[in-house]
């Protein structure tokens, strides 16, 4: 799975890379390449091969809830003894699917895809920059990824533990105590971490200090300041995650007690440790990181569907300032939101009631942003293609998503939902259709910048409208099962409890609506490699476009990006600008 | 940070003073916690020392106190949020229901 | 490497007044602020939850944290008139302040060293209680920082400093970058001092 990551792309590169200016070893050029774009490339195929994989453990985990004790059919052999007995799963294979699914979709795929792909791919272009600031460092982040995401999915493999089994969250004291994967997935995350801070600093200094002559903070794409907020969210946000890390390693490999209190009882037996720890610390130092990392993964993902709908109405977007004020402001807020993950810990109320204030007020940027993506829509003669169906679709299940949460936020109603089914249909809502979505959008709208043709429609639209659907088949059931009472951390889907009786035939519904969201990426992974070669020809404006990107020559441009810098006269999106000649005008046009 | 000769002549005479001062605060926190002063006091006094020696190297030895707006910006940020990871942790943890 | 070189990495961009190496090393110490801060943070909210802390001075060896304290404070002042030096255009004492600061380095890891193995011979490890964990935790972590800053010091002094004959502004910026680097290190110890030896 992983190797396919950096072969992919050369395949991809070949025929469209004519800048043979300086003789580069194949190596140099598309296997440890400084140049941003190849770069983004390795970023996205690698994390693409990442999302494909964890989308493949959850399709194992959805046999397990709709059919619980069942042997799984056709594979279920392929797992061994240890693992799946007979074909059947065993709980502790179903916890290493759960911890390993959302570690990979989170901090292999999504974030990757969104800042490492399409930041490096499309913001040096977009500000008008020749490269990063920093090539090689660049490089290296890419390369500190690749071997997180390596040690991630070897630590299936590695005697005796297998992968980590307490979660995404690896709360304490379970995963102080857990088998030999949660170290694995400590050392993973301590790469990723060093990889997403080489490139949060990289992005930082390359919009400070690179943007083009002209291009003012307030004539940025509302996708650059995505990409800037972002990265101040990964620069102050991980460290503390990674000192968390380095002190659950103490715990497991040095016998301290940071995270186990004094007298803990294990199996009936008394833990011979000095305790004195304090569990609640590993959930203050990982939230402190992973609410801003739910920023992180949904801020790119409002900076495409920005670039595409304005695009595609063929209008300003409605709002363009209010839309980065909001976008500032909502990220400061994400550091300080992150204890409504915890309202269920007996933290105090005073702290709750301070946490549920923060969580209220952060929803008003997320919806100033939203309600701006909607207006933009008002009165454009809107041009449905794929990347726009896709940018369309993500302002309703966003929408959903973060609406679900609302209740989350408020410490009363958190407590019963908290554990339950609801709280995966809320975040997935946000991220899955939601983010992964804008995602797809932005692999379609530019596709044509990285390879010179654009992806089929026809096969787009089979892409689209089943994903559409089946996203929606699998997760909606899940707000009704959740308020049913059905926990989100059992492995027989709550077989056993008698009061989800009458909704856990919901469980089938979204499991056949996740493999039959399985066969409809089959269209997608086609269109992305037919389309390489058999795809429509564009020039190197595809989309008529006012960013900077589609000025630069070239589909893709050559090393260096542009022949000399350019110079910008004007904001990010004048569409349809009364008087011009035509219904765009590229901010380095003169008049 | 100006490139004049005679301007960084200036700094040497900046840095010898910043040193002594730091040695001096060193020996003055030792000496400090040798006295048997309440935790309350000593964790005080032990914090103003460490911030005002603290505050000398960031501002003579890392050029703080004439480094560009963009800078003083960035982490002016992040020792806000600094602040905020020392506290709310703590408070947190004393705010139990029934205390 | 581009056909269009990279702006700014030498010459300082004219809005911002910085060129990319100097926001680059902040940023970088900007996470390490939060990444100690998040150590501290521990510190406080284990110390404050904790029924009985042990005093630091019971367990450690204060004259010997006191001259480290001195010695990495010596380093501090050798670091900036090494940058001074190179500013001066005087290369061999930039070389002899930039040895000092090494040798410094050196001089503070010997002594952790010492406190180090101390402790072990005593049978004090991490794992005897909270307060040791901490100490060992923190300490350890500064000192790879230390052993870090040291290396590129070191490569400065050495390999690197062939970069002062073809372009003295990029290599005085690459010194004055380690160096902000060696006083946050610095910084971290001046604070690390009292909360774990002294209070």
């Amino acid at each position: 799975m992983a190797s396919t990551g950096t072969t992919t792309p050369h395949a991809g590169h070949a025929d469209v890379h004519e800048h043979g200016a300086h003789d580069l070893s194949f190596w140099k050029k598309y296997v440890f390449s400084t140049d941003h774009k190849t770069i983004g490339i390795q970023y996205a195929v690698t994390a693409l091969c990442f999302l494909l994989f964890g989308f493949f453990l959850m399709m194992l985990m959805r046999w397990q809830l709709a059919f619980p004790g069942k042997a799984i059919p056709l594979i279920g052999g392929l797992f061994g003894e240890g693992r799946a007995p007979g074909g059947t799963m065993l709980p502790t294979f179903y916890n290493e699917l759960g911890a390993m699914h959302g570690t990979i979709m989170v901090f292999l795929g999504i974030v990757p895809l969104a800042v490492g792909g399409f930041g490096n791919f499309v913001l040096p272009l977009q500000i008008g920059a020749p490269d990063m600031a920093f090539p090689r460092i660049n490089m290296a982040s890419y390369w500190f990824f690749f071997l997180g995401g390596v040690t991630m999915l070897l630590s299936f493999i590695i005697p005796p533990g297998g992968a980590a089994q307490s979660g995404w969250t690896s709360y304490a004291p379970l995963s102080d105590i857990a088998g030999s994967g949660q170290t694995w997935w400590i050392m993973g995350m301590v790469l990723l971490i060093t990889s997403s801070l080489l490139g949060a600093i990289n992005f930082i200094v390359t919009t400070i200090q690179l943007r083009a002559p002209g291009l003012s903070f307030f004539r940025l794409p509302f996708f650059c300041w995505a990409q800037f907020v972002t990265a101040f969210l990964l620069l102050l946000a991980f460290p503390p995650l990674e000192a968390a890390g380095v002190l659950q390693l103490m715990d497991r490999v040095a016998g301290t007690s940071f995270f186990l209190p004094s007298g803990l009882v294990v199996s009936g037996q008394a833990l011979q440790v000095s305790g004195g720890g304090n569990p609640l610390l590993w959930q203050h130092l990982f939230w402190f990181l992973a609410h801003p990392e739910v920023y992180v993964l949904i801020l790119p993902a409002m900076g495409i569907v920005a670039e595409i709908i304005a695009n595609n109405t063929r209008k300003p977007l409605f709002g363009y300032r209010t839309m980065v004020y909001s976008l500032i402001f909502l990220g400061f807020m994400s550091f300080i939101v992150w204890a409504h993950h915890m309202f269920m810990t007996g933290m105090g109320t005073t702290m709750a009631a301070f946490f549920q204030t923060t969580t209220m007020i952060i929803s008003i940027p997320s919806v100033a942003i939203l309600t701006s993506l909607i207006i933009s829509l008002w009165g454009g003669s809107i041009r449905f293609n794929t990347p726009m169906l896709f940018a369309l679709a993500f302002l309703p299940m966003f929408g959903i998503g973060g609406l679900t949460g609302l209740p989350l936020g408020l410490n009363i109603t958190d407590i019963p939902l908290h554990d339950t089914y609801y709280v995966i249909g809320h975040f997935h809502y946000v991220v899955a259709p939601g983010t992964i979505f804008a995602l797809f959008a932005g692999i379609y709208y530019w596709y044509p910048k990285a390879t010179g043709r654009k992806m089929s429609e026809t096969l787009g639209r089979w892409h689209f409208w089943p994903s559409l659907l089946l996203m929606n088949g699998i997760f909606m059931p899940m707000f009704l099962t959740g308020l049913a009472g059905m926990s989100r951390r059992l492995a027989d889907g709550g077989a056993t409890y008698a009061f989800t009786k009458p909704v856990l035939h919901y469980n089938q519904w979204s499991s056949f609506s996740a493999w039959g969201l399985a066969l409809f990426q089959i269209p997608f992974i086609i269109n992305f490699f037919w389309s390489m070669k058999n795809g429509e020809k564009v020039d190197s404006n595809a989309w008529q476009s006012t960013t900077l990107e589609w000025s630069a020559a070239g589909s893709p441009p050559g090393h260096g990006n542009f022949k000399t810098i350019p110079t910008v006269y004007r904001g990010a999106y004048e569409y349809s600008v009364p008087g011009a000649a035509k219904d765009f005008t590229p901010q380095d046009q003169r008049s | 940070m100006s490139d004049h000769a005679a301007d960084l002549k200036k700094h040497v005479r900046a840095y010898i003073l910043v040193f002594v001062t730091l040695m001096f605060l060193t020996l003055v926190t030792v000496a400090v916690s040798t006295q048997h002063l309440e935790v309350h006091q000593a964790i005080i006094v032990a914090l103003i020392i460490a911030t005002v020696k603290g505050s000398l190297v960031a501002c003579y030895f890392m050029h703080l106190i004439s480094e560009k707006k963009l800078i003083l910006w960035v982490m002016f940020l992040t020792v806000v949020f600094f602040l905020v990871l020392l506290a709310v942790p703590a408070f947190t943890v004393h705010d139990r229901i029934g205390r | 490497m581009s056909d269009i070189p990279i702006p700014y990495t030498v010459a300082p961009r004219p809005d911002t007044g910085l060129n990319n190496g100097k926001i680059g090393i902040w940023l970088f110490l900007a996470s390490e602020v939060m990444l100690f801060g998040a150590l501290f943070a521990t510190y406080i909210l284990l110390r404050t939850g904790a029924t009985v802390w042990p005093h630091g001075r019971e367990f450690l060896n204060i004259p010997l944290a006191t001259t480290n304290t001195i010695v990495l404070i010596t380093s501090s002042v050798t670091m900036v008139m090494a940058w001074y030096s190179l500013k001066m255009d005087r290369f061999t004492q930039f070389r002899i302040y930039l040895g000092l600061t090494i040798l410094c380095a050196f001089g503070f890891m010997f002594i952790k060293y010492l406190e180090y193995s101390h402790k072990f011979e005593l049978g004090l490890y991490p794992k005897t209680n909270t307060f040791l964990a901490i100490y060992f935790t923190m300490t350890a972590l500064h000192g790879l920082h230390v052993v870090g800053g040291a290396c590129v010091n070191a490569y400065l002094w050495g390999p690197g400093a062939k970069l002062w004959k073809t372009d003295k502004e990029q290599f005085t910026n690459r010194v004055e970058n380690s160096g902000l680097f060696w006083h946050f290190v610095d910084l971290v110890w001046i604070f690390l001092f009292p909360v774990l030896y002294l209070l």
